[in-house]
């Protein structure tokens, strides 16, 4: 029997930077963020980002925090005791077993925001596996306000995948694909992913093709974080991180409804959360040291 | 910081919000006790300041559990609210 291909299944992946030299450095910190749906590594050294890893959460939490901290130090020369300080965020947070600290994703996002798009970014919205969180932060990257919304898979990470499994197009064609159409549809059921799903399925039999289908339901998803974001206030600069930020289809329809482009970034939009906590890190153990 | 717990769904937003810049100076902490379910519990934030949180397990429930203190007709002040003398705690239904 055919194995039956996973259209929902990203691309995992890792790297380090070989122009740094660890071991020279006097700070190494690292950020571990386990989400629901992805797990994350980022170590720092003296503040400059270092290496990443970015994998599947398994359905062990300490399992998939130690599995992307080896794949991020594979080939580095670094071990785990080389770390100077480690901080675990995400919904696993608490189940890091290396961890010194547990930070929440919303202070952790907005540091790492910060960090990514400069002190002029105010408001983030942060589009991850199972929830989606608008955060206000102020030049710092301390966080002032938040909103999330963890009840539904509605405008998340899941949703986007269920979907690219129903029309079995690969995760990562979903946002181009989605503005192959010859005229923008009325979006799907922005309410729940099962009632959308239900939709596009309808509108299949209806004789739609993928492509509108999926610009359908990327209008939905761009409307659904659109209510969450206006209810909190937009303040520029906007940026968007998660594994969401990667879509254009929901990213471009997003900043057609809010009227203001999101900030970009070369550094991954799916690691801001384990460098912020990365960042954490590092100031927790300077910390630390002026203690002693 | 201006902290949300709740959700929105198909039927509405239901957020209780506090200002937990407000729970900094306060030294009673009366949200705890007033709430009859006990949703209310001080903890240090991620800045290590103690302040107030919704416990997570209400986070998703909060509709439900507020219901007894809101009446449809001759709502009495929320327990919460009357207690937080700094004004920290707002309801968005």
């Amino acid at each position: 029997m055919p194995q039956k291909k996973e259209f929902w299944r990203w691309k995992e992946y890792n790297w380090h930077d070989e122009d740094i030299d660890p071991h020279a450095g006097e700070i190494i910190s690292a950020g571990v963020d386990v989400g629901s749906v992805s797990s994350q590594v980022v170590i720092i050294v003296d503040g400059k980002l270092y290496a990443f890893s970015s994998m599947r959460t398994g359905s062990d939490s300490p399992d998939s925090a130690r599995n992307a901290m080896s794949w991020a130090l594979e080939n580095t020369g670094l071990e785990i005791d080389d770390i100077n300080f480690v901080v675990g965020t995400g919904y696993g947070r608490v189940n890091v077993p290396m961890a010194h600290k547990a930070i929440t994703e919303i202070a952790c996002h907005a540091r790492g925001a910060n960090f990514m798009y400069g002190p002029k970014v105010r408001t983030i919205l942060d589009m991850g596996g199972q929830d989606c969180k608008a955060i206000r932060c102020d030049h710092r990257g301390k966080v002032t306000n938040f909103l999330m919304n963890d009840k539904c898979a509605a405008g998340t990470g899941r949703g986007m995948e269920v979907f690219a499994d129903l029309l079995q197009v690969s995760i990562e064609d979903v946002g181009e694909l989605s503005f192959k159409v010859d005229h923008e549809p009325d979006p799907v059921s922005s309410t729940c992913v099962v009632f959308a799903k239900t939709e596009a399925a309808g509108l299949l039999r209806q004789g739609w093709n993928k492509n509108l289908v999926l610009a359908a339901y990327s209008s939905a998803m761009a409307h659904r974080v659109f209510t969450l974001i206006e209810r909190l206030g937009v303040e520029p600069e906007f940026a968007i991180t998660g594994g969401i930020a990667k879509n254009i289809g929901v990213v471009h329809r997003l900043e057609d409804e809010l009227g203001m482009k999101a900030l970009s970034s070369d550094i991954d939009s799916q690691i801001a959360g384990a460098l912020g906590a990365a960042l954490f890190a590092k100031a927790l153990y300077e910390k630390k040291m002026k203690k002693k | 910081m201006i902290a949300n717990y709740g959700y929105m769904d198909g039927s509405g937003e239901y957020y209780i919000s506090i200002d937990t810049d407000k729970c900094i100076d306060c030294s009673h902490h009366g949200c705890v006790d007033a709430c009859p379910v006990g949703m209310f519990i001080i903890e240090p934030d991620d800045y290590d300041d103690d302040v107030a949180l919704i416990k997570q397990e209400f986070r998703k429930k909060v509709k439900y559990e507020c219901a007894p203190c809101k009446p449809v007709s001759n709502r009495p002040p929320l327990p919460c609210i009357k207690a937080c003398t700094p004004g920290a705690i707002g309801h968005s239904w």
